[in-house]
């Protein structure tokens, strides 16, 4: 068992790697995604970088640190949190890895498609936990919008449950291996309709899907979505954390653009820093 | 005060004829943020102690109940007043949002 994971390798989950493991803790780092930094051509507002940096390279010497002082860093996409009995348990696309805290760092992905609906009809037909909501559309026709892994884990509880199960791509390509047999509909997305609730999806070529209810899990699971699935407190899409970047659960950290504020490399080290060092405090 | 069960049976004479505000949690047991939600609840019903009802809905067991609602999604929590939807939220919720919806 780990002492500490922390999903995300940008400059929050990174410094918060570091600073638990000098206090002596045992940390994975686990990430996948593109981290906003990597994105960034040239950083020329960072501390003591006189001519900026380029963000690959500060995004590339981050992780090289971290391995210098062995702390873990594996490449792998983090598909789930779990919390039982006060071990958190991580589920990624390869394995599933435990550990007594854990620090989340994905960064501010957004957590909805850009569609028409989608927020108007959250709690009646829209859903973002399968576990939680699967069992409202026992015998019913739902729609997972999503492209990859984490659609599909949401796609193999809800086979069992529902009459059936389509994955709306929404115009993306699929990116992993899906459930076999399954429906799979590529068209963009124009709204979705419904009276009080979700009954249709229409495409932006006009024509039309009849459905009772749509799980959300675009792209790679980002800290909202684990959020949505594991009970975090969220605030106008940001993660809520106290000082300490304590959540609302137990041994469970969050800090950088995920938890909102200035989306700056600076606020997001003070956070990491922050959430390293509380998260050593917390096990021991 | 402590947390009403409600149930088909009950939900009647607790909530809809009740003439207090009436806060109701629709959760399940397996479900993770309606673990989270609980004790939020509980806060609540501890501080308001008696000044409004608080209960709890499982939907496990009273599935019915809760699409008579239009609760498709838990933790869903629902402010009465007199009898009336007056608030629905959903997903977990912080207190001082819940408490300022039930002033």
């Amino acid at each position: 068992m780990y002492d500490i994971i922390v999903i995300g390798a940008g400059p929050a989950g990174i410094t918060a790697a570091i600073y638990a493991k000098r206090a002596g803790a045992n940390v994975l780092v686990l990430y996948n995604g593109e981290s906003n930094v990597e994105k960034t051509d040239k950083i020329e507002n960072y501390y003591g970088f006189k001519d900026g940096i380029d963000g690959q390279t500060l995004f590339k010497n981050g992780v090289e640190q971290a391995k210098n002082l062995e702390v873990v860093v594996r490449k792998e996409e983090v598909l789930g949190i779990e919390k039982i009995d006060n071990v958190f348990y991580i589920e990624t696309t390869l394995k599933k890895y435990d550990s007594k805290a854990v620090i989340i760092a994905t960064g501010n992905k957004n957590l909805k498609p850009d569609v028409k609906g989608i927020s108007e009809f959250e709690g009646k037909g829209i859903s973002y936990c399968a576990i939680c909501d699967g069992f409202f559309y026992r015998e019913k026709n739902v729609a997972v919008i999503g492209n990859g892994a984490f659609a599909n884990k949401e796609v193999e509880h809800l086979k069992n449950i529902a009459n059936s199960v389509t994955i709306l791509t929404n115009g993306n390509q699929i990116k992993d291996k899906i459930t076999e047999g399954l429906n799979v509909n590529s068209k963009p997305i124009k709204q979705i309709q419904g009276e009080n609730k979700v009954q249709r999806v229409e495409f932006e070529d006009g024509s039309g899907l009849d459905i009772d209810g749509i799980f959300i899990a675009i792209g790679e699971a980002s800290g909202l979505d684990f959020a949505k699935r594991l009970g975090i407190a969220v605030k106008n899409d940001f993660i809520i954390v106290d000082e300490n970047m304590q959540t609302n659960i137990s041994g469970l950290y969050a800090c950088g653009n995920v938890t909102g504020g200035l989306l700056q490399i600076c606020k997001a080290t003070y956070e990491g820093a922050k959430a390293g060092i509380s998260a050593v405090k917390f096990i021991k | 005060m402590s947390v009403i069960n409600l149930n088909r049976e009950n939900f009647e004479s607790e909530v809809v004829k009740s003439n207090q505000t009436v806060i109701v949690d629709f959760y399940a047991t397996w479900c993770a943020p309606c673990r989270m939600m609980s004790p939020i609840i509980d806060a609540i019903a501890e501080e308001l102690n008696g000044t409004i009802k608080v209960g709890k809905v499982d939907c496990d067991e009273n599935q019915e109940l809760a699409i008579s609602y239009s609760v498709m999604s838990i933790p869903t929590i629902i402010i009465f007043k007199e009898g009336k939807v007056a608030k629905q939220f959903v997903g977990v919720t912080d207190k001082t949002e819940l408490m300022e919806a039930i002033k």
